[in-house]
């Protein structure tokens, strides 16, 4: 059964100085029940916006939102749900936990509000508590605690309801990168062990990939394409999909009788079959890790700089008048000034004339 | 790293082999100026009440306190004070909420009402609601007396209540300003997590909302429970003609009765100490209420907080607000222009009645009052710039020299905020009439100069030291390394950086020290009336219409003056 639906949901805002925003451009989506599902995008995409439609926060200008089947938002029959009766868990990214009440009252208000009788409420905080490794802390204040632990008395506070549907607004961020780690593994843990359904904004990719089971990559108040990580990674229908999620060469190349050569040099051809295509320009996208680089075989260039990093050694190689970033493994290494060649893999290609507009659409956004 | 953020300056000279440079003059100096302009005049009092000239004397201050009028003065003061504290704060409190967190229309008239009290001295407000709610002969109370068909006035603001309800719309306006921006500030995800944990809106704002604003609210409450037990020109202009005073009241009465001799000048001495005992105990219930609850509520990440919808009851608070703002901000306004121009006072407000006489009368006949404004004129731009000068120098010293006792340097500058004006008055007649190295300077211009200083000295460090503090010591330190000479690195570094503070600063002692009448009342002679004085001085002798007018005039002045301030401050890069 599908958790959370939304509906073309649109939301535009109205400023002073910007005029009408579209911060939200006509979202589907369907999660599914115990699904962990990731909005990822650059801040100020509009993921944030979406998640707080979903919690209640912000009307919507159209569309329709479902929670477990019941409409808590629908614009067009001005049917609006407050938050306090969606039923959610939410956990932000600045831990928002009440500094004026200890842990035990922090994480019980829930069911004080829901008027749950005084012996339940011990039983159930405390056991919110254990699965947040919190236990025993109930009498101290939150200001006392690290921003881990913070973020925990906002976890456990949110689970304290057993919720169906957990929204969690990049609650990582504001941890250090050791941290935020032991934190992924627990959400999961907490999802396995209360069975809610998860929606988690963040702006961190390698996050997102860690713990959705689907997840969607959206710029600019536009969804740009909705599967699992690893779709999303292999197969990205877009170019901002393939430059956000992993790192992207991006290469200028012409189509001639079925070849691919570099734009502006026919004098020798990729080594890959030509797309299917009417347009004679296309952009080549490729990861630097899947770039074979030797001193034999492939298209000729030279390399420009070495980067000796930890795990692999980078390359920037010129080919023509463009660049390609490759990584390879610790061995046969190249200096900077030594001719190489270089094979792609997985090619993936994208139109050059709609990426020439998009640029220009972002350029005049910018301005 | 951490070196160069403790390393002081007078570590530096002596790094240099100078053991009296720069620094060291500057020190001294601020030593010497703190005691003759602070401890001295508090020592006086305390000296002058339990010293009668030759042996330790507690029988006086035992009688005075005890006297039935003096015991009275107490009980109306600490009655005023409560009373009107508590309602400024439900008050202020409702509109910080309104304003900080609805989203009620037409905010930014109600802001631009709310800075109004602000530029208005108290004493002028309490007069302008005189002349509506004065028994038979108030504005309004005739108005509704003509309307209704009444044998009797319906208000008389002549009574404890009176003045009770002037204090209280004086003074909401600071409590709404305390709090509104503690609203503003709040992290909205801290009442959101308060929705999503199923609480609907009026339990967020008991349960979440307002505790968090405590602190902010109990500082608003104790700025105004303060400012109530200290303030002069209210139930000066409204209650000492029906015998009703407190203890300021009280004070310059007994000062003004003694006509110069000094067993009276001692006895109004006691009060004072009394006075201060009162604001010491509020004092220190702010210290305690403050230290109890300082959350950090405030997040880095900038939000626009969510505006809680008030959907039906929009409209009628809307009107509710104008109406209630507009007559306890703008008709006092109103009515004091209104009388300014009347022929006489009394006289229907029709346009026959009409006129612009007492302007030219005040300003053009009446040396007294041409003096007045520039006696007012002189002590705003000398205590101005004097405070200037000083609060730059106390709060390089305080926060760069840091020498022995920087602590006890900063207490006492601090100190004359919480010492009301009049304790503060009675303390520079007695330092400043010949008591101390023979020096005189009682009936002159100079004692309220004096007086001035030592009051308003607190404002321009408060904003100089908070400028200079986020000036970072390895900026100066840098110009030093280019080869500057430490007086070269201060004008042209530390300086500039701290220049709009400053600009600022200077109008944070101009402006109050325009309006003042609190302190000015007990030090003026015959040459020294100030802009207060020569308002009170007219209306006290009948000329109501004329004070109007030079009330008017104040209010002139000082609104292009801060309209100034704003134009100079609009837009000020950070350091």
């Amino acid at each position: 059964m599908d958790q959370i639906v939304l509906k073309n949901v649109t939301k535009r805002f109205t400023t002073k100085t910007l005029g009408t925003v579209t911060a939200v451009d006509n979202f589907n989506l369907n999660v599914k029940e115990g699904e962990c599902f990731s909005f990822l995008g650059p801040s100020g995409c509009g993921k944030t916006t979406t998640l707080r439609m979903i919690a209640g926060f912000e009307d919507l200008s159209e569309g329709e939102i479902y929670l477990g089947g019941r409409p808590v938002s629908i614009r067009s029959k001005n049917l609006y749900v407050p938050p306090e009766e969606r039923g959610l868990g939410m956990v932000f990214q600045a831990f928002a936990v009440w500094p004026h009440m200890n842990i035990f009252d922090n994480v019980a208000y829930p069911l004080k509000v829901k008027k749950v009788p005084a012996a339940q409420i011990r039983e159930r905080v405390a056991k919110a508590l254990k699965h947040c490794s919190l236990d025993g802390m109930e009498k101290v204040f939150p200001s006392d605690l690290s921003g881990g632990q913070q973020q925990r008395i906002a976890l456990a506070r949110a689970i304290v309801t057993s919720p169906k549907v957990m929204l969690l607004d990049e609650p990582l961020s504001n941890l250090d990168p050791k941290l935020r780690e032991t934190m992924r593994f627990e959400i999961k843990k907490l999802q396995k062990e209360f069975n809610f359904t998860i929606i988690f904004v963040t702006h961190d990719q390698s996050e997102a990939m860690a713990l959705s089971d689907r997840m969607l990559v959206m710029d600019m108040g536009v969804v740009k394409q909705i599967g699992t990580p690893t779709e999303l990674y292999n197969n990205p229908t877009d170019k901002f999909v393939h430059s956000f999620l992993g790192q992207s060469n991006f290469t200028h190349v012409e189509l001639s009788g079925g070849r691919v050569y570099l734009k502006g040099d026919h004098s020798a051809p990729l080594g890959m079959d030509a797309p299917k295509t009417s347009e004679k320009e296309m952009l080549l996208a490729t990861r630097p890790n899947t770039i074979e680089i030797s001193r034999d075989e492939g298209i000729p260039g030279t390399v420009v700089k070495r980067v000796f990093l930890t795990d692999f050694t980078e390359y920037i190689v010129a080919l023509g008048d463009q660049t390609v970033r490759v990584q390879a493994p610790h061995r046969n290494m190249f200096r900077a000034g030594d001719p190489c060649y270089l094979r792609f893999a997985n090619p993936i290609w994208y139109s050059a004339q709609k990426d020439a507009s998009e640029q220009e659409r972002e350029r005049r956004t910018l301005v | 790293m951490s070196m160069s953020f403790t390393r002081k300056n007078s570590d530096l000279a002596r790094q240099d082999g100078k053991r009296f440079g720069l620094d060291q003059a500057m020190t001294a100096l601020c030593f010497l100026i703190m005691t003759t302009v602070v401890i001295l005049p508090v020592v006086m009092i305390i000296y002058n009440t339990f010293w009668d000239g030759t042996q330790i004397d507690l029988e006086m201050f035992r009688r005075v306190i005890f006297r039935e009028e003096n015991l009275a003065a107490m009980k109306n003061t600490v009655i005023i004070a409560v009373v009107s504290t508590i309602f400024a704060t439900i008050i202020g409190v409702f509109f910080a909420w309104l304003l900080g967190r609805s989203d009620i229309p037409m905010k930014g008239l109600m802001r631009w009402l709310f800075s109004i009290p602000f530029m208005i001295p108290p004493f002028l407000a309490a007069m302008a609601w005189d002349m509506m709610f004065s028994g038979r002969g108030g504005y309004v109370n005739r108005f509704l007396m003509d309307i209704f068909n009444l044998k009797n006035a319906p208000f008389n603001i002549n009574t404890i209540w009176g003045i009770i309800v002037i204090e209280v719309v004086y003074y909401f306006p600071f409590v709404y300003m305390q709090v509104v921006s503690a609203l503003e500030r709040m992290d909205p995800t801290l009442e959101e997590s308060a929705r999503i944990a199923g609480a609907r809106q009026w339990h967020v704002i008991r349960t979440i909302t307002l505790p968090l604003t405590i602190p902010a609210i109990s500082s608003g409450t104790l700025l105004v429970l303060i400012t109530s037990l200290s303030n002069y020109g209210i139930p000066r202009m409204v209650g000492s003609s029906k015998n009703i005073f407190t203890l300021p009241t009280k004070i310059v009465d007994l000062v003004n009765r003694a006509g110069g001799d000094f067993q009276g000048i001692r006895e109004a001495t006691a009060l004072s100490v009394v006075l201060v005992i009162v604001v010491s105990i509020a004092l220190f219930v702010q210290r305690k209420l403050l230290k109890a609850g300082r959350y950090d509520i405030i997040k880095g990440k900038s939000m626009r907080p969510t505006l809680i919808k008030l959907r039906a009851a929009k409209y009628p608070l809307l009107v509710f607000s104008l109406v209630f703002l507009m007559l306890v901000v703008l008709a006092p306004l109103v009515i004091i222009v209104l009388v300014s121009l009347l022929r006489a006072y009394g006289l229907p407000f029709a346009m026959e009645n009409f006129t612009f006489a007492n302007y030219t009368k005040i300003l053009v006949g009446n040396k007294s009052v041409t003096d007045s404004i520039k006696n007012s004129l002189f002590l705003g731009f000398s205590s101005g710039f004097i405070c200037l000068f000083l609060g730059v120098m106390l709060s390089y010293v305080i926060y760069k020299v840091k020498p022995r006792g920087s602590g006890l340097l900063e207490t006492l500058a601090v100190l004359p905020y919480s010492l009301p004006g009049t304790v503060m008055a009675i303390g520079c007649i007695l330092a400043w009439s010949g008591a101390v190295f023979g020096i005189t300077l009682y009936n002159s211009i100079w004692i309220i100069l004096v007086a001035y200083i030592a009051r308003y000295l607190s404002y321009t460090l408060k904003s100089c030291s908070a400028s200079l503090q986020q000036v970072h010591i390895s900026l100066e330190d840098a110009s030093r390394a280019c080869g500057a000479t430490h007086m070269e690195s201060l004008s042209d570094v530390t300086l500039p950086l701290i220049k709009p503070a400053m600009i600022s600063s200077f109008f944070l002692v101009f402006l109050p020290a325009m309006r003042e009448l609190t302190t000015s009342v007990l030090l003026y002679g015959p040459n020294s009336r100030t802009l207060g004085v020569a308002i009170q001085n007219l209306r006290d002798n009948g000329y109501m219409t004329q004070a109007a007018a030079l009330s008017v005039v104040a209010i002139v002045i000082i609104m292009v003056c801060n309209g100034v301030v704003k134009y100079i401050t609009r837009d000020r890069k950070g350091v």
